[in-house]
Formats: C-alpha cells, sequence, structure tokens
C-alpha cells in the first residue's frame, strides 16, 4: 500500500495553482486535507502524476460575514467549522454535522473544500450545503463563476467543477428568524459513513413549516433535495399526511445497495428519518415513531 | 473477590511480606512502549535488507498457465522475481494434520502457488526490490495469465456431488469430521419440550495494530538463519522453518520481540512468511516482509465461519434433558499449518453444553474446504460458537417453559461442589464456580432492579434487553492439545533466574509478550518468591538463543505454565541464595529469609546482609566462603500440566442493551463479566484481559464480518468496509472474580486471555432476542446488524 510515484508542487497563490493545473489538466490533482485523495492514492485507485498542494493558501481559509452572506473559504477545516463562533451562530447545521464526519486526527486535516469537490453521496456535508441553499465559487483560468450547491453535484464523486478548476469558498445565506434544523445520521460506528442521513433547515412558523428543506444523503449518486417536502409546507402536519410524505419520499428515492444496507433497508430509514426530523422540528414527539408492535 | 476455598494454614509462597501478587504493580515494559523504544519487527532494518512483496490471486480458484515477469525484472530496484517453482527448490511444502484428530485431511501447500491458486490472495510470486515500494511498482509489471476454475464458496453444498473437488487426491471436499453420543439423546428428547434452531456466525479476522512482520537473515558463513518475526510461538516457528529449509533447529534462531497486537493470528505459520525464509536462504540476504492491511484481511487466519444447528430438551420444571448440535464450517483450501483448521469444530463439540449437568448430548461437527482464506484458531478457539449455541439454546428454552434465564441456569448449572466432574464429551473439571459467579454477577447488575426498568420502558416503546451467557473456557493445555497430535509445539514452558554481581536479578522465560503482561507477571512471581524488588528483575524472552525451550504464550497459558515455572524456578534460587548465606553468616536456611532485597532473620526479620554484598563476595571472594561451598545463583525449572489435560475456568456475562426497532441499532449500554481464572497476579492485567476479549466478542456480535461473494471475492478488505468494534460503541465493562486456584500448580493460576471472548456475543444475541420478545422476533445469527434485525422485526 504505497502510492505510485507522483510529481509534488506545492502552490504559492491561487493564480499559481490554476497555472500548474492548466499545464497539467487531468494529469494533476489538487490536495487540501489529503484525508480522501492520500487513501485513494496508497490505494492505487487513483495515480496522478502531479499533486498541487493547495494547503498552503492563506486567501482560501477563513469564515467572514459578507453582507448576509457567510463565506466559508475552501481550506475551513472540518474542526474549524466545529469550533467557530460564526459557523455555530450562522450556520449550525455544519457544526452538527461535522461532528458525525470522521475522527478528531481526520478533522484536524479534512477540508469543507476537499469534502464538496470530492463529493462522495454518503458524506454529510454536501447534503448540508444542498440543504443550506449554499453557493459554490469556483475558481477557474477564465475567471469566477457561482454554482448552486444543488446544480454542483453530478454523482458518485462528480462535480460540476472542471480539471482546470479550483473550488475556492461556499457562500451560506444566513438564515432568519423562526429558522430552524434537523441533523442525524445513521452510521455503523460514530464516524462513519452514514448509512443514511438528513441535513434539513426549516422555518417553523405557529406549528407550522413556512419552509422546508431536507437534504439527504447516502440514498443515492448525490445530496437529494427531497420534493416529498412540499407536501408539508404551509400545511397542517398530522400523522397522515406525514405518510403521505413518506410515501413521496419513498418513490423519489432510488438508493444504491452496499454491504451495510439494501435499497428497500435505506427507504425505510429515509421514512424513518423523515418522521423523527418532522417531529423534533415541530416539537411533536408523538410523531416520530411508526412503531406498531 | 470471592474466594471459593478456605485459605491455607500456614502462608504460600505466594503469600510472603512485600508479594506483588495479587496487586496491580505497573507493566514493567510500559515505559519502554510509551517511549516509542517498542522493538516492532516492523521497524527494524538491516544492512543490505531487502523488501518482498507478493503478487496476490485475483481469483479465488484458478490455474496459473504462465507468469511474465520480464518487464517488471528490469525494473529499478528489483533484485529478484521468484516464482512458486523455484521457490519450491529452497523450501518443502506442509500438510497441516494432525494424529489424534482422527480422519483430518489436507493437501500440500506451498509457500507460493504451485501452477494452482486455491484462494482469491494466495501468493503468486514474490518480488524483492530495495524499498516495499520499488517492490510494488514492480508488481504491477508482472502478467500473469490465469485460466479461472470453478470455485467452491458455499459451505453448504461444499459436500454435494455436483461441487467441484478442490483437492482431486483427497477425494472429497471433507476435511474433518467428528461425532459424539453421549447418555441417551432420543429418549431425553422423546419426554421433553424440544427448541429447535440455526445459529450462524460470520466469518472474521482478529485484525492486529501491527500486520504481520518478518525479517529472514540467512548468514550463510555461519549457515544460520535468524528470524526476527511477532510470533507467539518462537520454538515452533523455529522447528518449522528448519524443517522445510532442511536445516537443524540450531540453525535457526527465532528472535521475537514486542509485537503489535496477535490474538491468535500469529500463532501459525503462514505461506509468505515461509516464503520470506526461503528468500533470505536463496538470495544471501535479510530480506523483509510486511503485511500491509489488504494482505492482512486477505491472508490473516479467518475464524467462526460456523453453520450450527442446535437442539435442547427441556422439561417444565427447567431441567435441561440434552442438547443436539450439528455443526458445519469451511475452512478455506487448506488446513493451516501446524495447529490445523480442524481445532476449532473439535472445540465446539466438547464445549457445548459444558456448564450444565445434562448427561445426553449428540453432536456432529463437520469441516469443509472452500476456495477462501485460511481459517484456523482466533481469540477463544470454538468457545463463542460453544457459548452462543449453548446459551441461545438455554434461553430458547427458558422462553419456552416461560421460566427466567437466570432461573433455568440456577436449576442446571453444575453446583459448585460438585467437582471433580467430566461433562459429556469428556472434557474434565478440577474446580468451577458456575453459582457463585452467578450470584455475584445478579448482584453487580442489579438484577431486579434492570427488570423492572425494562418493564418500566418498554410502556413507552423504548425496548431494552438483558443477556445472560454462562461459560467454561479451556486454559493451560497440555500435550493433549497438540503434542499427542504429533505438532512439535511445546506444552511446557521454562524459566531460568539468576542473581547477577549486584544482587538484581535475571529472568528467561520461554512464554513469549504481545500486550498481555507475561514481562510483567514473570516479574512479579520471581520478585515476591525471591524476595526482590521488581525494579531489579529484568525479564527476557522472544528468543530461541537466549531463553529455555517452551510453547509460548497462547490458549491462555502464559500466567499458568510460564507463571509456575517461574515460581518454581524462583524457589530453587531462593533455596541456593539461602544456603550461600547461612554459610556466609554462619546461621541455617531456615533461619533465614530474603526481604526486601536482603537476608534478615527469619524471625525477627533484623537485616543480615544485603544482597548485592552477598552477590559480591560469591562472585568476587569466594576464596571467603567456607570450603566445599559452591554456590549456584541460577536456576532453570520447566513445568507442565499432567494431571489435567486443560486447566478449565469459567464465568458468566451479562449484557444490558437498547435496540431501536424503527432502525434496528443496536446500543450496548453496560457489560459485565465475572469469571474464575483461579489466583489473580495482577487483577489490572486480569481485568484489561478480559475487558479486550469483551470487545472482541462484541466485535462479533454486531459488527465484524469477512464478506464473500459467490466467486470467492473478499469485498470488505479493508478498514473502512470491515468494521472493528471502536470506542465510541463500547460500552463500560464492569469485571468480578471468583478465585478457585488450580491444584495442579502451586501458583494456582488458570487463563483469562479468552474468557471474555467466549462469552460475549452470547449475551448480547441474547439480550438482542430479549429485546424484541414483545415483537415475537427471534434472531440466531450474528453479527446482528441494522439490517438483520429489521428484517426479522419485518420492516424492510
Ligand atoms: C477514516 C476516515 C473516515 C472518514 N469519514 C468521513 C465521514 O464520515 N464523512 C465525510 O464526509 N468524510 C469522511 N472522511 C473524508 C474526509 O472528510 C475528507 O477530509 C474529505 O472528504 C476530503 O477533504 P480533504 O481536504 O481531505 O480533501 P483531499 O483528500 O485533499 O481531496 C479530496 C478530493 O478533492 C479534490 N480537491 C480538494 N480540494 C479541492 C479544491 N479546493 N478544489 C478542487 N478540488 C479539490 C482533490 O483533488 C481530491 O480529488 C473520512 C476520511 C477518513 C480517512
Amino acid at each position: 500500500m504505497k502510492a505510485a510515484a507522483f510529481a509534488y508542487a506545492r502552490a504559492t497563490s491561487v493564480v499559481n495553482a490554476l497555472e500548474l493545473l492548466a499545464v497539467h489538466g487531468d494529469k494533476a490533482k489538487v490536495l487540501s486535507g489529503g484525508q480522501s485523495l492520500m487513501p485513494a492514492m496508497n490505494l492505487r485507485l487513483l495515480s496522478p502524476e502531479i499533486v498541487v498542494d493547495i494547503g498552503g493558501l492563506a486567501e482560501l481559509r477563513g469564515i467572514a460575514m459578507r453582507g448576509g452572506v457567510l463565506v466559508v473559504g475552501a481550506l475551513t477545516r472540518h474542526v474549524d467549522l466545529l469550533r467557530s463562533p460564526e459557523i455555530a451562530l450562522h450556520a449550525p447545521l455544519l457544526r452538527d454535522a461535522v461532528s458525525h464526519v470522521a475522527h478528531p486526527a481526520i478533522r484536524n486535516r479534512g477540508t469543507i473544500g476537499g469534502s464538496l469537490a470530492h463529493a462522495d453521496p454518503a458524506s454529510e456535508l454536501p447534503a448540508c450545503v444542498v440543504a443550506l441553499d449554499a453557493t459554490i465559487v469556483a475558481r477557474g483560468p477564465t475567471g469566477e463563476r457561482r454554482i448552486a450547491a444543488t446544480k454542483f453535484f453530478k454523482g458518485i464523486f462528480e462535480t460540476a467543477l472542471s480539471s482546470d478548476e479550483l473550488l475556492v469558498a461556499i457562500e451560506v445565506p444566513v438564515t432568519g428568524q423562526g429558522s430552524t434544523f434537523f441533523f442525524q445520521e445513521y452510521a455503523r460506528r460514530h464516524g462513519d459513513y452514514a448509512v443514511v442521513g438528513l441535513a434539513a433547515l426549516a422555518v417553523v412558523a405557529a406549528g407550522r413549516f413556512s419552509d422546508l428543506r431536507l437534504g439527504f444523503f447516502a440514498v443515492g449518486d448525490r445530496p437529494l433535495l427531497a420534493a416529498a417536502a412540499g407536501k408539508l409546507v404551509n400545511a397542517c402536519v398530522n400523522r397522515g399526511l406525514l405518510a403521505e410524505a413518506a410515501a413521496a419520499l419513498t418513490n423519489e428515492l432510488d438508493p444504491p445497495e452496499d454491504q451495510q444496507a439494501t435499497a428497500a433497508m435505506r427507504r425505510h430509514l429515509a421514512t424513518v428519518l423523515l418522521r423523527r426530523c418532522v417531529a423534533d422540528l415541530l416539537a411533536r414527539p408523538e410523531l416520530a415513531t411508526g412503531v406498531t408492535k | 473477590m470471592t474466594v471459593t476455598r478456605a485459605a491455607a494454614d500456614t502462608l504460600s509462597v505466594l503469600d510472603r511480606p512485600n508479594s506483588y501478587i495479587g496487586k496491580t504493580v505497573p507493566r514493567p515494559n510500559l515505559d519502554r512502549l510509551l517511549q516509542g523504544r517498542g522493538q516492532y519487527v516492523s521497524d527494524l532494518e538491516l544492512p543490505r535488507m531487502v523488501h518482498a512483496v507478493f503478487l496476490r490471486s485475483p481469483y479465488a480458484h484458478a490455474r496459473i498457465v504462465a507468469i511474465d515477469a520480464d518487464a517488471a525484472r528490469r525494473m529499478s530496484g528489483v533484485i529478484a522475481i521468484v516464482t512458486g517453482r523455484e521457490l519450491e527448490a529452497v523450501i518443502t511444502p506442509w500438510v497441516g494434520v494432525l494424529l489424534h484428530l482422527k480422519g483430518l485431511k489436507s493437501a500440500p501447500q506451498h509457500a507460493i502457488a504451485v501452477d494452482r491458486v486455491c484462494w482469491q490472495g494466495e501468493a503468486v510470486a514474490a518480488v524483492v526490490a530495495t524499498s516495499r515500494a520499488a517492490a510494488e511498482d514492480a508488481m504491477e509489471q508482472i502478467a500473469v495469465d490465469y485460466e479461472e476454475l470453478e470455485a467452491v464458496t458455499n459451505m453448504r453444498t461444499a459436500l454435494d456431488p455436483a461441487t467441484p473437488v478442490i483437492h482431486a487426491s483427497l477425494g472429497d471436499n471433507l476435511a474433518f469430521e467428528r461425532t459424539l453420543d453421549a447418555g441417551d439423546v432420543d429418549h431425553a428428547l422423546s419426554e421433553s419440550e424440544v427448541v429447535e434452531a440455526e445459529f450462524v456466525f460470520g466469518r472474521h479476522t482478529g485484525v492486529t495494530l501491527e500486520p504481520r512482520a518478518v525479517v529472514a537473515d540467512w548468514n550463510a558463513a555461519e549457515a544460520r538463519l535468524t528470524i526476527y518475526q511477532g510470533t507467539q510461538a518462537p520454538h515452533m516457528v523455529q522447528n518449522i522453518a528448519a524443517l522445510h529449509l532442511g536445516l537443524r533447529e540450531a540453525q535457526v534462531r527465532v528472535v521475537c520481540k514486542d509485537v503489535g497486537g496477535s490474538f491468535g493470528i500469529k500463532v501459525h505459520i503462514y505461506a509468505d512468511e515461509m516464503a520470506t525464509y526461503a528468500l533470505s536462504k536463496l538470495l544471501r540476504r535479510p530480506v523483509k516482509f510486511v503485511a500491509d492491511r489488504i494482505e492482512s484481511f486477505n491472508t490473516d487466519i479467518h475464524a467462526r465461519d460456523h453453520r450450527c444447528r442446535g437442539r435442547i430438551g427441556v422439561r417444565p420444571d427447567g431441567t435441561i434433558t440434552a442438547f443436539e448440535i450439528d455443526d458445519l464450517t469451511g475452512i478455506g483450501p487448506y488446513s493451516m499449518y501446524p495447529r490445523t483448521s480442524a481445532i476449532e469444530a473439535n472445540q465446539v463439540v466438547n464445549l457445548v453444553g459444558g456448564p450444565y449437568v445434562t448427561p445426553n448430548y449428540r453432536a456432529r461437527a463437520r469441516v469443509v474446504f472452500q476456495n477462501k482464506n485460511v481459517m484456523c484458531q482466533y481469540r477463544a478457539v470454538g468457545h463463542p460458537i460453544a457459548c452462543s449455541v449453548t446459551e441461545g439454546l438455554v434461553d430458547l428454552a427458558a422462553a419456552k417453559i416461560g421460566m427466567d434465564p437466570v432461573e433455568i441456569r440456577r436449576r442446571n448449572l453444575i453446583a459448585d461442589d460438585g467437582y471433580p466432574c467430566a461433562s459429556p464429551s469428556g472434557m474434565k473439571f478440577e474446580q468451577l464456580s458456575h453459582h457463585a459467579s452467578l450470584a455475584k454477577l445478579l448482584q453487580m447488575m442489579d438484577y431486579d432492579a434492570l427488570r423492572a426498568e425494562q418493564a418500566a420502558l418498554r410502556a413507552q416503546n423504548v425496548y431494552r434487553g438483558i443477556g445472560i451467557a454462562s461459560f467454561i473456557e479451556v486454559t493451560n493445555p497440555s500435550a493433549a492439545f497438540y503434542g499427542v497430535g504429533g505438532a512439535k509445539i511445546s506444552s511446557q514452558d521454562g524459566v531460568a533466574v539468576r542473581l547477577d554481581a549486584q544482587g538484581s536479578v535475571i529472568c528467561q522465560t520461554s512464554i513469549t509478550e504481545q500486550g498481555q503482561g507475561s514481562e510483567s507477571l514473570t516479574a512479579q512471581i520471581v520478585g515476591s518468591v525471591l524476595g526482590v524488588s521488581m525494579d531489579r528483575v529484568r525479564v527476557t524472552l522472544g528468543d530461541t538463543d537466549n531463553t529455555p525451550y517452551g510453547g509460548g504464550t497462547w490458549a491462555s497459558r502464559g500466567a499458568g505454565i510460564g507463571g509456575e515455572a517461574a515460581l518454581q524456578a524462583a524457589k530453587v534460587l531462593r533455596r541456593n541464595i539461602l544456603d550461600v548465606a547461612a554459610a556466609i553468616l554462619q546461621s541455617t536456611p531456615a533461619g533465614l529469609d530474603i526481604v526486601d532485597n536482603r537476608i534478615v532473620n527469619a524471625d525477627d526479620g533484623v537485616s543480615r546482609i544485603e544482597l548485592n554484598e552477598l552477590a559480591r563476595i560469591v562472585y568476587f571472594r569466594p576464596d571467603t566462603l567456607p570450603p566445599g561451598i559452591q554456590p549456584e545463583l541460577m536456576a532453570t525449572r520447566h513445568f507442565v500440566p499432567r494431571q489435567y489435560p486443560f486447566a478449565f475456568t469459567n464465568g458468566v456475562q451479562a449484557s444490558w442493551l437498547e435496540v431501536d426497532t424503527e432502525t434496528g441499532f443496536v446500543t450496548l449500554l453496560k457489560h459485565w463479566v465475572v469469571e474464575d481464572c483461579g489466583t489473580i497476579i495482577n487483577p489490572q492485567l486480569v481485568d484489561e484481559q478480559i475487558r479486550g476479549g469483551v470487545v472482541q466478542g462484541l466485535g462479533a456480535a454486531l459488527f465484524e464480518k469477512c464478506v464473500y461473494d459467490e466467486r470467492g471475492q473478499l469485498t470488505n478488505a479493508n478498514m473502512a468496509d470491515y468494521l472493528v468494534p471502536m470506542s465510541g460503541e463500547m460500552p463500560d465493562i464492569e469485571i468480578g472474580h471468583v478465585v478457585s486456584p488450580t491444584l495442579e500448580s502451586e501458583l494456582g493460576a488458570k487463563g483469562a486471555g479468552e474468557a471474555g471472548t467466549a462469552g460475549a456475543a452470547a449475551a448480547v444475541a441474547n439480550a438482542v432476542n430479549d429485546a424484541l420478545r414483545p415483537f415475537g422476533a427471534t434472531i440466531t445469527e450474528i453479527p446482528l446488524t441494522p439490517q438483520v434485525i429489521l428484517t426479522a422485526l419485518g420492516r424492510i
């Protein structure tokens, strides 16, 4: 388990990194925290000719509020999300989610940019940015472009980024009054990738949802913003309606089968999560359980 | 601690003043390990050392048509590329059978496959290069032409006439079969309620932190091979390496310093290790092989791939009338060498029903070949199967007659005053303590309060379960285990102790250390018996040139056998020291004692002479000693159990857990163990052995499984997909003891290394079924994954 030989370049600026990517095209790989890239290289699943290390670029770090938008630099590490007061205040969903990502040693290195660019469908952060309606900021040889998170993920390990682009930041709209969130995942062990997970953002007023964004993960080839949520918005939620939403969700999902779960089990767990999420957000515990003996 | 026997009237050698026995003292090797000064083979570098990697078969079963290594051979850093045919000239093949396992058969296995590969992961060629990375680069350039053969993967159909026979010369795929019929099972069952179930166990493996590692160094000038290897049994490795390389044992030295975990994984002889010895001899230079994680999953022995049908007979009053089992296990294409792959099934037959008085017992075990990685002994060999089947059946019987699981055990466990006695399978029990252990367990867990809590929570749709599992454990094996079967695996161990010129003690033992605390227990015993403080006792182990001959550390034998040898050697040295002291002090040996590194008067404790002064006189001024005195400040003793084939221990475990009946996820809330390993030398070491063992059992219960597809591909050979238990999911594990020392040794210690693993999965499975009782679901399969539980609940 040793990586094949590769060249290594430590980028001195974003511009420099982009130049290197332009020269080497898809023979290059960007290195951020290395927590997904290096294992893949050691297993020789990936053998890039050159690794462009952007880890030293201060311009890609930091979390700041800019005109009602929280801008999170691509190199923001998982541990930074966990500890940042800005995140806790304006996007607590990210803080809750990231505590489920791997273990401290990995969170100390892994970055949000790396996680989104890697686009593992079982990852927490991609589903979060979808639920948060965030925007991904990419920079390429021709300049910067903004991609809605809902359009960014294209498939397993596939995104809208091209090989000569860098993901530089994530812009998260700051949520207003009455906004609440929910994060839960089912994983075999703490820190494992989820079997099924849900990152949700909602606006609740007078016991009803005026907005509900349900970002499911590990249920398909990319994070899924469930349309079934629509059934619950501006409606009086009861068991019947919830069952209807669950049925709609089941139809919407086309989950993969793997060693942890069959497709049927993933559908089932997604509906459990849906019920528990709605019960939690509306503070109505009686909606949580569908258990019948 | 509950002591089941009255203490002797006089103080034993173990109860001397300042004894370390029974005390938690820090392990003497801790600082070395914590400061990064451990001597692991993985870290070893020798001059001119080269690295071997093995090109491994991607197929479970295939004929090797051609190997083209020309391009690889030309790559930079490559020293040699060696195939099975070429290596055959250096090392002979082997067959993993034992005479006392009647009918056990296997085929010759080569260090590197010749003509045919029989499992995915079997080595096809070795690449030797100046670095591991260079060897891996070259390996990618070797082209092997395979002709894929049909793979036998399903053990249930392995014996069907339509299934291909893996080794034509053997005639069929049956490696071993054993049957047993004691009492009158049919009669007993005909007069009882009968409950039946099939128990299914996931194949899993040991996952050591440090993978298997070996450096072999053939010194042509001395005609001697030095093998540095993380092994549990250095003398066994010496014997086998010599045998197959055509050397005398004296030409092979095995050195084994620190080992990063073993769990039984490193007590076997692996083909790639044999190949590494041979490569060193062939290339006349040191060759290193360290398995990487994928190789570990594909080649470290697997274990516990069993399907076992079980039946139990029970009367309305709770009397268990009979046990019956039909066990089937698939062991891969070869019986492992030299301990064989039949021991596990054999143990299952030996142990089922073992804690109970039930005299009627019928068993059949069949061991079949398949094209998967080899299976063999892993921590608690056979015990988890036997315990899960027995305890699962007992709980099913209790449920059938509406009796509490504790009550049915109380009515059937062998009485604590019923010893010595034997089980229907012929196992001899010297002294066990099932009832005292159960009583202690119930008190520790507050059983009645837990039952009340369980009932209250059920009303709120929270489903918790309690699972109990009594167990017996084979420890301190005599020659009955391997020796009688013809294997050169020593069941005796030796210890040499000597007083150095400054009154410190050097102790060489043939047991080995892989983290259990062998060094510590040896130093504790020697220090206590001699009256020398532990910081003055230095323990050397793991070197066939520098320790007495012995078995090593496995089968929960280090403390009981090696510890007794240490005790006896220290007693002799003590006598010898007192003889000299009496001569110097013009006293009598009986009038003197050794306490705190000095000779004192036995009666009033007055200090007479420091040990270092005594040593100075003996070594440098023997001229001042009275004539006729020849001091012997070195003593060696060996020990082997003779009276009982095994020193059985016993215990009971309990699990308290919650099942989320909507998601199928299990949360372990608490685990309790009460066990009886006889004399406890170091309570903390014993408790941590048990905790570690429990964790491995919990891994089997909930997480660990080698997942093979129908073509014999191991599909989860990595740490992301093969789930080892991690601390986040582990409950607090509380441990209690009952002490019934064995009278076969003065030390009285039995083993404790496997007790935790033996019963943990059974306790968890019983607890899950207890939690699911309101749903009428019973699961007799592990690991108990959410998928399995949701399926049983009919939710998916
Ligand atoms: C044991 C273990 C457990 C883990 N568990 C989880 C988990 O439960 N959930 C989870 O979500 N993740 C998990 N991870 C992955 C971890 O979160 C990674 O940190 C993350 O997926 C990638 O971030 P990185 O900064 O390490 O990226 P890298 O590994 O450096 O890169 C990942 C990929 O993204 C590309 N890339 C990186 N940065 C950029 C950029 N700025 N622009 C364009 N492309 C870029 C790289 O070229 C590469 O292809 C785990 C990892 C390990 C080792």
